[in-house]
């Protein structure tokens, strides 16, 4: 087929799969940004990050409760929603790592991941508790960031801060990693954990901290998702599974993998969404099994040295 | 010796007073199973209102305080007992769960399932176990179409009848459309209500064309890729099923980009998110309500009496999965009364009664028409969503009934080739 001629609507559809891309692309690296990071450092498949982001997003719809019927400016009560959704994954975190996990570090890995499962359960249990089995609309901030037009296309403006959000989340944890002390304290009990504690790093510190911000970083993801889902029983369980697929590809532990591995997906899945909807379903996983036969442990994972 | 006194005199009262009941010839009470989602994502738009409906339906029974012809207290004069069990878990579950309730709890009846899923599960051993078992809500037109049954009803339409009736719709409101697209969930009830759907426009509008044909993951939540795609298209309308979180999170999207200021949308089961959404749900959106229920309701004095009992309660008005457990039990009710001739009715005698029987509810008129009178066939509406800002309610105008016979297949054939065979024999 030879076209010499750019259709304007094939521009526009491009530009779409683009914009699209990296909408996605950011509310998976939001998500996943945590849980690579608790892998990383910790070694443990946390399947508790869906009830971090679940939780993160039951917190923002009840901010942002609050401040529409206080009738506050919309900049003020978006930010107010984010600290609210970090602040609960914070006390989350705290519970859950001083509490339950400490008791398993150490214990083989399967035990790790059963407990963590065991707890997503047990926390998809408690929102009910807390907030019923009812939904929460939380469409405020999306609603008053308005939209901007292009052509066909109308974008939501929110999704446009969603993408500028990820892009800043991503230069401050690349930045903390490279130029903080305890940045650089995380990637060496990233590399090898009994070095560093050989060396006098406070490892268990360390975990505790690492839990901590992947659980913010959690529910950050589901407090900045909160404006454009209706917040409802059942939004952790969907999560994990595309969380999982992005740190899968991008390697675990890596955040530039994350980043990486989001994009890929996000940009194969739109354009899958606009050219072969069929697909749509599969394109996640075929990207990541397709990464996997390639680089068995993802695409930024540093070569292992044998250990004896 | 006090002490063996003691014990004797005791066990004397205790005598007695166990007696008393015998004596007294209580009438047996009638015990019935409720199953719907009461927790996970269906719970809040489907589960929790049918299981407020069977609540009010059953006290108000209990008291007599039903309209003619349901004014029996009960069933036929025996009180009924509900137990209330959560349909969440796995279809192996909730076959355990069925079974408990037949075997172990010993209910004459059950009334339940959202999930075709379940109901497909259910049904085999409902018949197995000879236990009389009214689906609600579940929409799968299979459960007749596979075998004949002698045990499973039921009173409420099956999907197609929402499918070919948002078909009908659209084209009487936009005569000369070319060009819909769908967006429906990946699973049967997506695929089974899109097909339809295409189905019926096929034969109502064969100029028209399904241009995009959208399938995003179940609980997908996120539909920006989708959203852009429709935005970038050429049509004039667009159907969608799709049902709670999604839903929701759709017309948030959507709206945020104006999405529905470009095509029609037409939202098979919005009846259940209006009263939420209120301001939030796009004027203009053409709603379904999965039969005559909620506010496509026809004003008549049970309705009436229904919608304010439930109101009264709740403090919300009852949408249509409380209407499909009241149209259930209310003819469950008849078929029991019916039966009951001659003392309490077994199962065999109560599906005898049910079959085929006719009767009208909150939701007009039933009869079990299909599946060898053992599935219920009503009327249909559709109408288009308007928020009202004067009186800040939400209202729905332009309401279009069609007769059961109309969005119904007749008897003997399966609705999916009835509809590829051009729905002959359909009554309008």
């Amino acid at each position: 087929m030879s076209r010499f001629e750019v259709d304007g609507s094939d521009v526009l559809t491009a530009f779409a799969i683009l914009t699209d891309g990296l909408v996605y692309a950011a509310y998976l690296f939001i998500v996943a940004i945590g849980l690579t990071l608790i892998f990383g450092v910790m070694k443990i498949l946390n399947v508790t990050h869906g009830s971090f982001y679940a939780f993160g997003a039951y917190g923002a719809a009840t901010a942002v409760g609050i401040y529409a019927n206080a009738d506050w400016p919309a900049a003020l009560g978006f930010l107010f929603m984010l600290a609210f959704g970090m602040a609960v994954g914070l006390v989350m975190g705290v519970i859950l790592e001083r509490g339950l996990l400490r008791l398993v570090y150490g214990r083989d890995e399967v035990v790790v991941v059963l407990v963590t499962y065991a707890t997503f359960l047990i926390l998809e249990d408690v929102i009910v508790l807390i907030w019923g089995p009812g939904s929460y609309p939380a469409y405020q901030p999306l609603v008053s960031a308005g939209n901007t037009e292009i052509g066909d296309l109308v974008l939501s403006n929110y999704d446009i801060i969603l993408v500028a959000l990820a892009a800043g989340l991503a230069g401050a944890a690349y930045w903390a990693l490279k130029f903080t002390r305890y940045g650089r304290l995380l990637t060496t009990v990233i590399f090898d954990r009994e070095t560093a504690a050989a060396f006098g790093i406070n490892v268990t510190l360390v975990y505790t901290v690492t839990f901590i911000i992947g659980a913010m970083l959690g529910a950050l993801g589901g407090a900045v998702m909160a404006p454009k889902i209706s917040v409802t029983l059942g939004i952790g369980v969907e999560v994990i599974v595309l969380a999982f697929a992005v740190v899968a590809i991008g390697g675990m532990g890596s955040i530039e993998g994350a980043l990486i591995g989001a994009l890929i997906v996000g940009i194969c899945r739109a354009a899958a969404v606009h050219l072969v909807p069929q697909v749509e379903l599969f394109v996640i996983y075929g990207v990541m099994a397709l990464v996997l036969v390639v680089r068995p442990y993802g695409l930024f994972v540093r070569a292992q040295p044998r250990k004896i | 010796m006090c002490h063996a006194r003691w014990t004797t005199s005791a066990l004397v009262a205790f005598a007695a007073v166990a007696a008393i009941p015998a004596a007294a010839q209580q009438p047996a009470t009638v015990k019935l199973g409720i199953v719907s989602f009461l927790t996970g994502p269906a719970a809040s738009p489907f589960g929790i209102p049918g299981r407020n409906g069977a609540e009010i339906v059953l006290e108000a029974l209990n008291a007599g305080k039903a309209p003619a012809p349901f004014d029996k207290v009960g069933f036929g004069g025996a009180k009924v007992e509900a137990k209330y069990v959560d349909e969440a878990g796995s279809a192996a579950n909730v076959v355990t769960e069925f079974r408990n309730l037949v075997q172990r709890d010993q209910v004459d009846a059950v009334v339940g399932y959202i999930s075709s899923g379940n109901c497909l599960a259910v049904t085999p051993v409902a018949e197995e176990l000879k236990a009389l078992t009214v689906f609600y809500d579940c929409g799968t037109p299979r459960i007749f179409e596979e075998k004949a049954r002698s045990y499973v009803f039921r009173v409420s339409p099956h999907a197609t009848m929402d499918s070919v009736g948002a078909a009908r719709y659209l084209v009487a409101k936009k005569k000369s459309i070319t060009s819909f697209s769908g967006i429906n969930q990946n699973y049967a009830w997506g695929q089974d209500s899109w097909r339809d759907f295409v189905g019926a426009m096929k034969v109502l509008a064969p100029n028209a064309v399904a241009e995009k044909v959208l399938f995003p993951k179940l609980f997908a939540g996120e539909f920006g890729a989708e959203i852009s795609t429709l935005l970038t298209s050429k049509s004039q309308a667009l159907h969608t099923s799709f049902w709670d979180g999604d839903l929701e999170s759709f017309i948030f999207q959507e709206q945020a980009r104006g999405l529905d200021k470009r095509m029609t949308i037409i939202m098979t089961t919005a009846e259940t998110a209006m009263w939420r959404l209120r301001d939030k749900m796009p004027d203009g959106t053409i709603i379904g309500a999965r039969g005559a229920n909620g506010p496509l309701a026809r004003d008549t004095p049970i309705n009436k009496w229904f919608h304010q009992i439930y109101t009264d309660r709740y403090n919300i008005p009852p949408t249509y999965p409380a209407y499909q457990m009241a149209q259930s039990l209310l003819g469950l009710k008849l078929a029991y009364e019916k039966a009951a001739a001659g003392g309490k009715p077994n199962a065999d005698a109560i599906a005898a009664a049910f079959k085929g029987i006719e009767f009208t509810g909150p939701a007009g008129h039933v009869k079990m028409a299909l599946g060898d009178g053992h599935q219920g066939i009503t009327e249909t509406a559709y109408g288009t969503y308007k928020f009202n800002k004067q009186t800040k309610q939400p209202e729905i105008v332009d309401i279009i009934r069609f007769p059961a016979e109309c969005v119904n297949p007749p008897p003997g054939i399966d609705a999916d080739k009835w509809i590829a065979e051009g729905m002959k024999g359909a009554k309008c």
